[in-house]
């Protein structure tokens, strides 16, 4: 995408230049038409579906409001929601636990951190579906490497999704912290030591309060992006054991691909869109992350 | 999170224009060899046209391929001014692919399908040629095929497809070691099954390999059981579209039996975990960690493949057995009659699309199914399996379909694609304890 923007703009020449770099709205441009045939248009065409009947074959045929009543009174999207939801908070935690610490630890400078930094990331530059079969491999019961039933049961398959997910973005959002934690000035450690902060007080005291922007960021990407967490599931579980493990996208996937109910399929989407756009606002409200409030105020 | 991997930040814009422009050379170049080799391939001989034909893309497409090769060498694509184009589509995204292809303008001329419920969507949008008429003038296709294989891909008596792959009975299969070692024989009756079970539970042996993380092995099971039970009127009626058929006591039997299986261990504790498509549950199989495998016919191809001194000198078969007090006929057969060839109407060729169809009604046709080890469903195979690879097996299986009262049409292929989905997320949760037998009754009379 970046890449297209910035030729876009290149193309201006040296009238772009003498503005000194201050975008006008042409320089959107192709990001704006990028943005609305493949993702605006697509979603006002879901959104007309889910008042359709539609197989694939023929023309979908308007039902009104009948998926979206099917919706509230599916037994099997309370349950999926329910799942969502946890596998929302599991992940939530697993990775921020993680990746704060690693994050903070990787700030530092020292080159066996830089160096270990990088390994670290390797994970991300993987697609989510070759790491998924990966452990799809590495949990099989039988030639695997932990031969238990871990994907045949509810507890097994659900601890494997949030872990594989885990290890696939914790990296992602180590670099988030990294970043962070680097622009916190040192005089504020410097200061706490001189006061007699160990290092926990110091943490505590001036790493998370300072992270405060940096945990929303992150927290906003990991509660949005689980609501698409959709190969893990397809590739690790298919939703099971029986419907143990079917998270929304998936079981948007299984109407729409399987069943061949369209319609249905886009009422689950156009919800989803919905519910990951509410969350991301009353996140950003709670935190008073929209008001981007300084937290180095009175330094 | 995903979203998040498409986030890269530039560095200077001169970098990335560059770049801009190789990737938009590279993609040119790619576009015009692409339309190369299309006009290359669309152009074929005399100005007739090629039309598009998909497949399923297994091991066994090498037959379909060797037709289209034919055909188009023949002397009927000449006089129906056209050939054949075949796309093999990958097995698991066929549907998905052929359902999208469908509603495209690159829609396919002839296409594979599994007859009955997976083409009654095509049918009611008008997305696939009524064969009858063309059948029964035609001497070849009329009675080329065994009339129950030709008539289980109807919907409402009408034919829409003709049989172009072997039949896929589903099998009982043994392990020939593990049954010699634990002395013993393929059972005829459930008692025998069960006692069976028990000696191999004592041998720490399990007794059935299942793949029960793809869900449709485990219907199999509810499929043969029902059968033994109550007989196929049972599920007939569920195909005609009763849901109330599910309340049928031979289906809630059916469930109860497997339930007992399920908690007696012949499964093994982990089969829920166990996929057959990864190649698990075979592998499985042929180690002699399970001794039996309730799967279709094409269970002996994929150990030829995998294990072949397993599936050449220890893999034995035989047909599941009978149950005290059922009605139905211990020669009864479920599983996959065969495949079929349907034709999209909006054909521009709809002659070359039938010539097509009748040169998979040949005899060199069939020749190249039994040398791949399948049983053609056409009616001169019997004198044609002796030069099977396997002859005793395709014999069996040859007489297995031929002799059976009824032969079952898979039910996830008889109901749809969205019944047939709802019901296998029933059938994993009766499986995996997440539902009791009464409650999957119910569950599966609410299906819609």
């Amino acid at each position: 995408m970046s890449s297209t923007v910035t030729s876009g703009g290149f193309g201006g020449g040296k009238t772009v230049k003498v503005r000194a770099g201050r975008p006008n709205a042409v320089w959107a441009l192709p990001a704006v038409l990028f943005f609305t045939f493949f993702a605006v248009v697509p979603m006002g065409l879901a959104f007309y579906l889910s008042f359709t009947k539609w197989d694939g074959l023929g023309d979908p045929k308007p039902v009104g409001f009948a998926n979206w009543q099917k919706l509230l009174d599916d037994p099997r999207l309370t349950q999926s929601l329910g799942i969502t939801l946890m596998l929302m908070a599991a992940s939530w935690v697993f990775q921020t636990v993680i990746s704060l610490l690693l994050g903070v630890w990787a700030a530092g400078h020292q080159r066996n951190r830089a160096i270990l930094s990088a390994i670290f990331f390797v994970p991300f530059l993987l697609s989510s579906t070759a790491i998924a079969l990966l452990f799809y491999a590495l949990l099989d019961p039988n030639f695997g490497i932990i031969r238990e039933n871990t994907l045949g049961s509810t507890s097994g398959a659900f601890l494997a999704i949030v872990f594989v997910g885990g290890w696939q973005f914790i990296p992602f959002h180590t670099l988030i912290y990294q970043g962070g934690a680097r622009q916190i000035p040192q005089v504020l450690y410097q200061a706490a030591a001189i006061d007699g902060a160990g290092r926990y007080r110091q943490f505590f005291s001036i790493t998370l309060p300072q992270l405060r922007h940096t945990i929303t960021t992150s927290t906003v990407l990991m509660v949005v992006g689980s609501l698409t967490y959709f190969e893990t599931v397809l590739i690790l579980t298919k939703g099971g054991p029986g419907t143990d493990t079917a998270i929304l996208p998936y079981l948007m996937y299984e109407a729409g691909f399987k069943s061949y109910d369209f319609g249905y399929a886009s009422a689950i989407a156009s919800f989803l869109v919905v519910a990951a756009t509410g969350l991301s606002l009353i996140l950003v409200r709670l935190t008073g992350f929209g008001g981007m409030r300084s937290t180095r105020e009175g330094m | 999170m995903e979203s998040n991997r498409g986030r890269s930040t530039g560095s200077t814009g001169t970098a990335f224009s560059r770049r801009w422009v190789l990737g938009a050379g590279a993609s040119a170049l790619l576009t015009t060899g692409l339309s190369a080799c299309g006009s290359g391939e669309g152009s074929g001989g005399g100005g007739g046209e090629t039309i598009t034909a998909f497949v399923y893309g297994d091991d066994a497409v090498k037959v379909q391929a060797a037709a289209v090769e034919r055909f188009n060498r023949s002397t009927a694509s000449k006089t129906a001014k056209g050939k054949i184009k075949l796309e093999k589509i990958p097995g698991s995204d066929y549907t998905p692919k052929l359902r999208t292809a469908m509603g495209s303008p690159s829609a396919p001329d002839v296409f594979f399908n599994w007859g009955g419920g997976s083409i009654k969507a095509y049918q009611e949008a008008g997305k696939v040629l009524d064969l009858t008429d063309i059948i029964q003038k035609d001497p070849v296709l009329k009675s080329g095929f065994l009339p129950s294989v030709l008539a289980a891909g109807d919907l409402k008596g009408r034919h829409y497809g003709i049989p172009m792959r072997g039949m896929q009975p589903v099998i009982l299969f043994y392990n020939k070691t593990v049954f010699a070692e634990q002395k013993l024989q393929p059972p005829t009756t459930w008692d025998q099954l069960l006692a069976n079970n028990a000696k191999l539970k004592k041998a720490g042996i399990t007794p059935f390999a299942l793949g029960g993380s793809d869900l449709w092995p485990e219907l199999m099971w509810l499929e043969y059981l029902t059968d033994r039970i109550g007989g196929p009127e049972v599920f007939r009626r569920i195909q005609d579209g009763d849901a109330e058929g599910w309340g049928d006591p031979a289906i809630l039997k059916a469930a109860e039996m497997v339930k007992t299986l399920v908690d007696d261990g012949a499964f093994g504790s982990k089969f829920s975990s166990v996929s057959y498509v990864n190649g698990g549950a075979p592998a499985v199989f042929a180690k002699g960690k399970a001794a039996m495998h309730l799967m279709g016919s094409w269970e002996y191809s994929t150990q030829l493949g995998k294990f072949p001194d397993f599936a050449k000198s220890n893999l034995g078969w035989a047909a599941f057995p009978a149950i005290a007090g059922g009605t139905g006929d211990v020669r009864n057969v479920v599983g996959n009659p065969t495949n079929y060839w349907s034709i999209n109407p909006r054909t521009q060729n709809k002659d070359a699309a039938i010539a097509f169809l009748m040169e998979c009604a040949s005899e060199a046709y069939a020749k190249d199914l039994v040398a791949l080890g399948d049983v053609p469903t056409t009616s001169n195979a019997a004198a044609l399996l002796s030069s099977a690879p396997n002859p005793e097996y395709a014999k069996f299986q040859y007489d297995m379909v031929q002799q059976a009262p009824a032969f079952t049409l898979s039910w996830d292929q008889a109901l749809g694609d969205e019944l047939g989905t709802k019901m296998h997320t029933e059938i994993g949760k009766l499986f995996a304890g997440k539902s009791s037998p009464s409650e999957f009754v119910s569950a599966c009379k609410g299906l819609k």
